[in-house]
């Protein structure tokens, strides 16, 4: 995958967590892997459609998830399911949404869709062409799996606009 | 924590807000900031159908409008608003902040557009001068810009 399309993620990331977390996102590990997706705890799945297909997928332990909760409720939230899942997806939008914002930015063009719980054990293997990175971001409240599997489909508009005809 | 002066009505009521999100913490995040400007909570919906339904049921003073939600989208649900109620004061709020969705919302009636995560500083700006473009709101009792207090 291309670093143009990962770094929007990065930034996205640091940029939220900042606001958020009151503490930017430090990266821990990255790695491309080819092999069918296994969430490590709780998954939001925000799937892309437009110049970029794919999907995003942002990945963290329960416990983690209540500590998050905390910090963006400003108190101390109880531990509950719903709780956890309300928290993973707020993030996932937060976290996809400013990097397809940056992606835009770009100029590419294309449309998000709502985060969907991702509760599979296995599944969602990646595409021929596509393969996933896998970023692991650490905050205070521990540990956060970005999971991004996006390939072109089409050539960015401006690119599009300077290829010159063939006569 | 910032201090702000509060934003109230022509008639120095508080400001009634609707709040649209899907995501409940989102909707308590924002619920939160209205209480620091000193508004009210008019009601909350998760999806556009049911904000159409309680902007009807409490006829608010403005709306803070997600875009990205299950079975209605915000901008859908601004467009059959306005065409009811052409003078509803509606500000986007969403994570997704590209230039075609901002358009999208402004020229469906939507007055403002603010990106997630929200800045109370920011949303605060906004909503001075959403109100102050807004009749019933003209000689609010606002703070002039930049006067929140840290």
């Amino acid at each position: 995958m291309r670093m143009e399309l990962i770094q929007p993620f990065i930034d996205a990331a640091d940029s939220v967590f900042s606001e958020t977390l009151q503490s930017p996102a430090k990266i821990g590990d990255l790695s491309m892997d080819e092999n069918a997706y296994r969430r490590k705890g709780v998954a939001a799945l925000i799937a892309i459609k437009g110049d970029i297909e794919g999907r995003v997928i942002l990945d963290l332990s329960p416990e983690v998830a209540i500590k998050i909760a905390g910090q963006l409720a400003g108190m101390e939230v109880q531990a509950t399911d719903q709780v956890v899942r309300e928290t993973v997806c707020e993030l996932a939008n937060m976290v996809i949404g400013n990097s397809v914002t940056l992606l835009n930015d770009q100029g590419f063009r294309f449309k998000v869709f709502p985060p969907e719980i991702h509760a599979n054990e296995e599944g969602l293997a990646n595409s021929v062409d596509t393969e996933a990175l896998v970023l692991c971001l650490e905050t205070p409240c521990g540990e956060i799996y970005l999971n991004i599997a996006m390939h072109y489909l089409h050539r960015r508009s401006r690119e599009r606009d300077t290829v010159p005809a063939v006569s | 924590m910032a201090q702000f002066a509060a934003l109230l009505r022509k008639d120095n009521q508080p400001v009634r807000y609707l709040v649209v999100d899907d995501s409940v913490f989102a909707r308590k995040n924002l619920m939160k900031m209205i209480e620091m400007f000193g508004g009210e909570i008019a009601g909350e919906a998760g999806d556009g159908l049911t904000a159409i339904a309680e902007f009807n049921r409490t006829k608010p003073d403005v709306v803070l409008m997600d875009i990205t939600m299950p079975q209605m989208e915000g901008i859908e649900a601004v467009e059959r608003i306005v065409r009811q109620h052409a003078d509803a004061r509606i500000v986007m709020v969403s994570s997704v902040g590209y230039q075609e969705n901002i358009l999208a919302a402004l020229q469906k009636g939507a007055k403002h557009f603010v990106q997630k995560p929200v800045k109370p500083e920011v949303l605060y700006e906004i909503l001075r001068y959403v109100l102050s473009d807004d009749p019933t709101a003209a000689g609010a009792p606002v703070a002039l810009a930049g006067e929140h207090r840290s």
